[in-house]
This record gives C-alpha cells, structure tokens and sequence, in this order.
C-alpha cells in the first residue's frame, strides 16, 4: 500500500493504494465517489469515464497511482456550484437522453470533452465520439440530441459572454 | 488481477533500470496490458510505467524522416498537424483506432511491441519500412515483426521511437471488425518518394501483418484501381475465425487495396 494525491473535482485528496487498484476503485471504494460506474470492466462500455488532466479515459483501464499528483474530474464534478445540474446533464434530462441511466455517467463526461475539442460537432462526428460508450437502453438517438443541444447551449453561452 | 509493485519514473535511465529487474514489465497507455492482468495472463511483479517520461513523448520532423516518440498516444499523432502534412495515413490509422478514450492512451510503443495481428499501427511501420529505435538499437520494421503478437524485443527492452519515412501519398483503409473496433482487414498503402507502392496488410494473415508482392508490383507499374483486379489474392495463410474465413478476408485485401488506390488519386 502507498499513499497516493490528486486533485479530484477541484479538491486535494489522498488515499491509499495498492500497486493494482484501478482508478475506478479509487474513486469509489477510497473516495466513495460512486457517481462513476463500472459496466464491463473490459474498457468496452464507457461507464467509467472520467477526465485525467483534461483527458477523458477510462477509469477502469487506468492505474490509480499513474494519476497520483495529477488531476481527475468525475461526473461529481459536472453539476454548477449551487447544486444544479451542469449544461449536459440538464441536457439530457431535457432530451430524455437516459432511461436506467447506468451509462449515462460516462456519456456526459465523454461529451464534455468532445465538446472541448469541437465544439461544434456534426451528428457523424458526435456518434463516432462516442463510440466508447454503450448503452443498452436508449438507442442512442436522445444522447445525440442531447450532445447537441448541449453543444448549443455552450455555444450560445459562449457567445453572451464575448 | 494479482498485485505488483508500481513504479513511475521520470527518465528513461531509471526505467530501464527497473526494468532490469526479475519479472518487471514496461506498461505503456495500458489499453492492452491492463485487461492481460486482469485476466491474469500476466503476472509481473513490478510494472514500470512509462508514461511519466516526458522524452518518449512527441512527434517532430528530420529531415525526409517523421519520428514519433515511443510513448506518444494515439490521439496526440491523430491530431498533429505535422503527421497530417507528412504522412495523412497515420492520422487516418490513429483516429481509427478503438474509441477517444483508449486513444487518449494508448501509445505507438505498446501498439508495436504487442504486435495483435488484428492492431493497425503494425501495417503501417511495414508498408512505409519504419524503423522502430530502442534504448539498445535500431530494428527495421521487416525484422521485427515475428507472427502473433511476437517481437524481436529483448526482455526490458523500451521502444523509445518509431521513425517513419515520409511518402509522396499514403493512406490508411479499416475494415473494422464492429465489436472489438480492431481491424477485420485493413490496407495501409504507401506511395513512395522513388515512386514504388507499397501495401501493407493487417487483421487479414495467420501469422499477423504482412506485406502482399503481388499487389505492390502491379501497383507500382501501374497505379489504378483496375490494376488490383488483375491481381489474384490468394485465401492461404489468411486467418479464419468466427468473423471471417480466409476466402472473405482475401477478398477483403483486394477491396481495402482498391478502395486506398481511389483514396490517394
Ligand atoms: C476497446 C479497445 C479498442 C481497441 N481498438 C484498436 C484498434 O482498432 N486498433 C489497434 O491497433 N489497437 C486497438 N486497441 C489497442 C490499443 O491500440 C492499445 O493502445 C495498444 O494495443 C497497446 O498500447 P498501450 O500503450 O496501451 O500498451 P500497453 O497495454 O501498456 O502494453 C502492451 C504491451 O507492450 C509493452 N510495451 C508498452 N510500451 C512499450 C514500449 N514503449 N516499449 C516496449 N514495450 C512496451 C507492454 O509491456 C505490453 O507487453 C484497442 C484497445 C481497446 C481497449
Ligand atoms: S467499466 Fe470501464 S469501459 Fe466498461
Ligand atoms: S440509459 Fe440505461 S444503459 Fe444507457
């Protein structure tokens, strides 16, 4: 066991880890984050998708001590200060983009970061960016249109504050 | 998955050193290792990350050269602007592989040293006769690349960079096998500078990638679609699985090669 630090949804924490602890175990079993889901374990579904400086990965393909010092977002991290849902989260309720919502946490985090790097993204563009994310429920066409509006809204926010 | 000790280094030095060590394996993006561990496949007892070292890291042009840093990941070469002016098939093959989430990952190093025979990267380091740089010497793609996820690499050994000749066109066509995103048959296709094609074949070969002399010669005497017809791609030594039989994954050479012909012209 080692003690390990990162920066987690903007505060500085620390646990204890073994050489094999995944991130994804970190996170929910030392930092009881449990937001984070673990679907496959395989590094097909998506679930556990969170940022690693500014990255999104999969958490359950990812050491925990490979990110001590670094930092980590995680769907925790998403909603706005007082609370609220953030952007893409209110997007998909908006949209009807989740049913079991079991995916959902990792499709939210992988739109955030298409959306950093595109913020414009085609409906092409935003189904091959998801391509790491499975759903079982909903058919994928509301997290699309949730993508997208959510890409609107940004845009639009972006926008009102030039 | 059984425990191991975990080290990071910074610099390379330290990490071969630790690599020296009984049972201690490099772990790159771990895209691949990680879930060999799990499935206990592996068992090392240190695994030496590299991913803390920041030389292994970058692309930079010398020369007629494009060299590519060990641990540089998928997504870093898919969106560089210098791979896409010198050689836009690696941005094809990078931004293909899996999904953003490994690509953000994986690295060229841990690609090339796994040597999956249904990987992209191999096809490349063949088709444009790279050469792959360790810490102990220089291999010739040619050389090191020996069947189903087998290399010329010592153990310790650290792929430190991969140096690609710039072509005058290249390109990089997936047949994709849906459910693992690995490629089912996939064609990378050179054009190079003294005006010889060269067509490297991966997913397709019982013994991993290869590159098909039949093709490359009618292509190189006469560049077109229509010279692939007159070519006859045979099913033996194709790979045959619940996917595909060798007759479809021969057929499937002949079509990536057409469809990377019409790519390029
Ligand atoms: C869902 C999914 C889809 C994928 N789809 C594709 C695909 O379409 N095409 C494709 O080509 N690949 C695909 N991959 C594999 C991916 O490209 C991996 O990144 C790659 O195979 C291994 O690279 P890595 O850096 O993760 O290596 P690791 O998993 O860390 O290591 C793999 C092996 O290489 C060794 N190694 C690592 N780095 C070095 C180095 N610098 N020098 C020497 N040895 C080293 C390790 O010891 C280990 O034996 C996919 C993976 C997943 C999980
Ligand atoms: S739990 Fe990580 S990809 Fe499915
Ligand atoms: S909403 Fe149930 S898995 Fe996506």
């Amino acid at each position: 066991m080692a003690t390990i630090s990162m920066t987690v949804n903007g505060k500085q924490v620390s646990g204890e880890a073994q050489g094999n602890t995944l991130l994804v175990e970190f996170l929910r079993q030392e930092l009881k984050l449990t937001g984070t889901h673990v679907g496959c374990d395989t590094s097909q579904c998506g679930a556990c998708v969170v940022h690693v400086n500014g990255e999104s990965v999969k958490s359950c393909s990812v050491f925990a001590s490979a990110c001590d010092g670094g930092s980590v977002t995680t769907i925790e991290g998403m909603a706005n200060d007082d609370g609220t849902l953030g952007v893409i989260q209110q997007a998909f309720q908006n949209e009807h983009g989740l049913q079991c919502g079991f995916c959902t946490p990792g499709m939210v985090m992988s739109i955030a970061d298409m959306l950093k790097n595109n913020p414009q993204p085609t409906e092409a563009e935003i189904r091959e960016g998801l391509k790491g994310n499975i759903c079982r429920c909903t058919g994928y066409h509301n997290i699309v249109k949730a993508a997208q509006s959510a890409a609107a809204t940004l845009a639009g926010a972006a926008q009102a504050a030039e | 998955m059984y425990n191991f000790d975990f080290t990071r280094p910074t610099d390379l030095s330290a990490a071969v050193d630790a690599l020296r060590g009984d049972g201690a394996q490099a772990l790159g993006g771990g895209q691949t290792l990680i879930p060999v561990l799990k499935q206990r496949l592996a068992a090392p007892t240190t695994l030496v990350d590299l991913s803390g070292i920041d030389s292994l890291k970058g692309i930079r042009r010398m020369g007629d050269m494009l060299v590519i840093g060990g641990g540089t990941t998928h997504g870093a070469v898919a969106a560089s602007g210098d791979v896409a002016a010198a050689i836009p098939g690696l941005v094809q093959l990078t931004s293909k592989i899996g999904d953003p989430q490994v690509r953000n990952r994986g690295t060229i190093g841990g690609s090339l040293a796994n040597n999956d025979p249904a990987a992209c990267y191999p096809a490349a380091a063949l088709a444009l006769g790279a050469t792959i740089e360790t810490n102990q010497r220089e291999i010739a793609a040619e050389d090191f690349f020996q069947g189903l996820y087998a290399t010329c690499l010592e153990d310790g050994e650290v792929i430190t960079a991969v140096k690609f000749p710039i072509p005058a066109a290249s390109t990089y066509q997936k047949f994709e096998q849906p459910a693992s995103r690995f490629s089912l048959t996939s064609v990378f296709l050179a054009k190079m500078q003294d005006g010889s094609v060269r067509v490297g074949v991966t997913g397709a070969g019982a013994d991993g990638v290869f590159r098909h002399e039949g093709l490359e010669q009618a292509l190189s005497s006469d560049f077109s679609a229509s010279a692939v017809d007159g070519v006859s791609v045979s099913a033996e030594g194709m790979s045959n699985d619940l996917h595909a039989t060798p007759e479809y994954r021969a057929n499937l050479v002949k079509v990536m090669t057409k469809r990377a012909v019409e790519a390029v012209t």
